[in-house]
């Protein structure tokens, strides 16, 4: 009964972080314009902490290059299992207008494993809110099957 | 047999009347914010969601003393309820306080350390009040047992105004909230980032919150004593001081700890003092 209880708190606590690999800022903002009180994702028990150690849910923005790719690694290897990642934005996605730029690796998927892609430049408070429970649904779904 | 009831009660209604203190308090202070905030029962997500999170740990030290620091507040909630003696339960809620410092220490990040040594200092700040309104009890009932406290046929308050306000720092204090919240930001991503909790992950995280609930609720008992003669009086004197403290949390920035030093010695000490002196000469 407890561990179904833990089960079902996993998608109704997530704590997320976010981190940004060098973007325009404009994901930025939305991730954090969807703490305000006209999305207040507060009442989904999302909560943005600052710490990796008491993150679930990484959100990246912006284009991974080689000078952050080590710090995104460790920040992911940081957070405690089970966790979910989700690249925010066309430069998350797929590195957007800069993927061709000689100092630029790509994608967050070039360097830890993307549960969701949210499209959008920027991406809309909407689309993140709906990404994040997306990404639980994919969450749960992985607890489960262990 | 009896004692051993109230124990029971106290272990097992600690955790629920803190995590549900916890979760009015979040809904408040969304109602502040004109925002809907999360459901009452959030805190107990949280808690169970990082019970099942894998295991991180940077040293042993930190396992133990997480361990030390639930324990020891358990055990004094258990002698409040046990209507033990307040010095006992002064003590084993400090021998707590300081575990949780020493986990902190353990690790070398800076902003575990900073919180630590933050957190120190709001230890020494609430501690001398919390042991002069234990004079105040013992001036007024000639014991320091709870037990005499039951007896008085008057309500404490009456007679220990001053050492209330007092014990009202001491609880914001306790509660980490602001504006002496500098030991762990509520919003972990200020410039401490969770201070004297940055190091506790996952279970061990859990095992502070939980302590952290049996905490509030030591506190809060203490302010219930000072109504013991009307169960209704003493409802009406704890919603008004929680709801207090959740307006005061969220009107007030965030103050250095030379500035709580400062209001808690002069003002606190100085109000309990005060109220001291009116009970030994009265």
């Amino acid at each position: 009964m407890f561990g179904s209880f833990i089960k079902k708190s996993r998608a109704k606590s997530p704590w997320i972080m976010h981190f940004d690999c060098g973007s325009c800022n404009g994901c930025d903002i939305e991730v954090l314009a969807c703490l305000t009180p006209l999305y207040d994702v507060e009442r989904f028990g999302i909560i943005n902490v600052g710490n990796p150690k008491h993150a679930d849910v990484l959100l990246v923005t912006g284009t991974v290059n080689y000078r952050n790719a080590k710090v995104l690694k460790n920040i992911y290897d940081q957070m405690p299992e089970p966790k979910a990642v989700i690249a925010i934005g066309a430069c998350g996605n797929t590195g957007g207008v800069f993927r061709e730029a000689y100092n630029v690796i790509g994608g967050i998927d070039k360097v830890i494993p993307v549960d969701v892609y949210v499209p959008g430049c920027p991406a809309k408070p909407e689309a993140i809110i709906d990404g994040v429970v997306t990404g639980l649904a994919k969450f749960a779904e992985k607890v489960e099957a262990e | 047999m009896d004692t051993l009831i109230l124990v029971i009660i106290g272990l097992v209604a600690g955790p629920v009347i803190g995590g549900l203190v916890a979760g009015l308090d979040r809904r408040v202070t969304a109602w502040f914010q004109s925002r809907q905030g999360p459901p009452i029962m959030q805190a107990f997500y949280d808690v169970a969601k990082l019970l099942g999170k894998e295991k991180m740990v940077v040293n042993q030290w930190q396992v133990l003393c997480a361990w030390v620091y639930l324990i020891a507040a358990a055990v004094s909630v258990a002698l409040f309820f046990a209507q033990g003696d307040l010095l006992l339960i002064f003590f084993v809620q400090a021998i707590g306080a300081v575990f949780l410092v020493m986990g902190a220490m353990a690790a070398k990040s800076p902003y575990s350390q900073v919180g630590a040594q933050r957190e120190l200092m709001q230890i020494l700040a609430y501690e001398p009040v919390l042991i002069l309104v234990f004079v105040g009890f013992y001036l007024t009932t000639g014991s320091f047992s709870i037990e005499a406290v039951w007896q008085l046929d008057q309500p404490l308050l009456a007679k220990m105004p001053l050492l209330y306000l007092a014990l009202g720092y001491a609880l914001t204090i306790k509660l980490r909230k602001s504006p002496f919240d500098f030991s762990t930001s509520h919003h972990g991503h200020q410039e401490l980032v969770k201070g004297v909790l940055t190091e506790y992950s996952g279970p061990y995280l859990a095992l502070v919150e939980i302590a952290h609930w049996y905490e509030t609720v030591l506190v809060l008992g203490l302010c219930a004593l000072f109504w013991t003669t009307n169960v209704a009086w003493m409802a009406v004197l704890l919603i008004g001081t929680y709801m207090l403290e959740i307006l005061v949390d969220n009107t007030m920035a965030r103050m250095t700890w030379r500035w709580m030093l400062k209001r808690v010695w002069l003002l606190g000490m100085g109000m309990s003092v005060v109220n001291l002196i009116w009970l030994y000469a009265g």
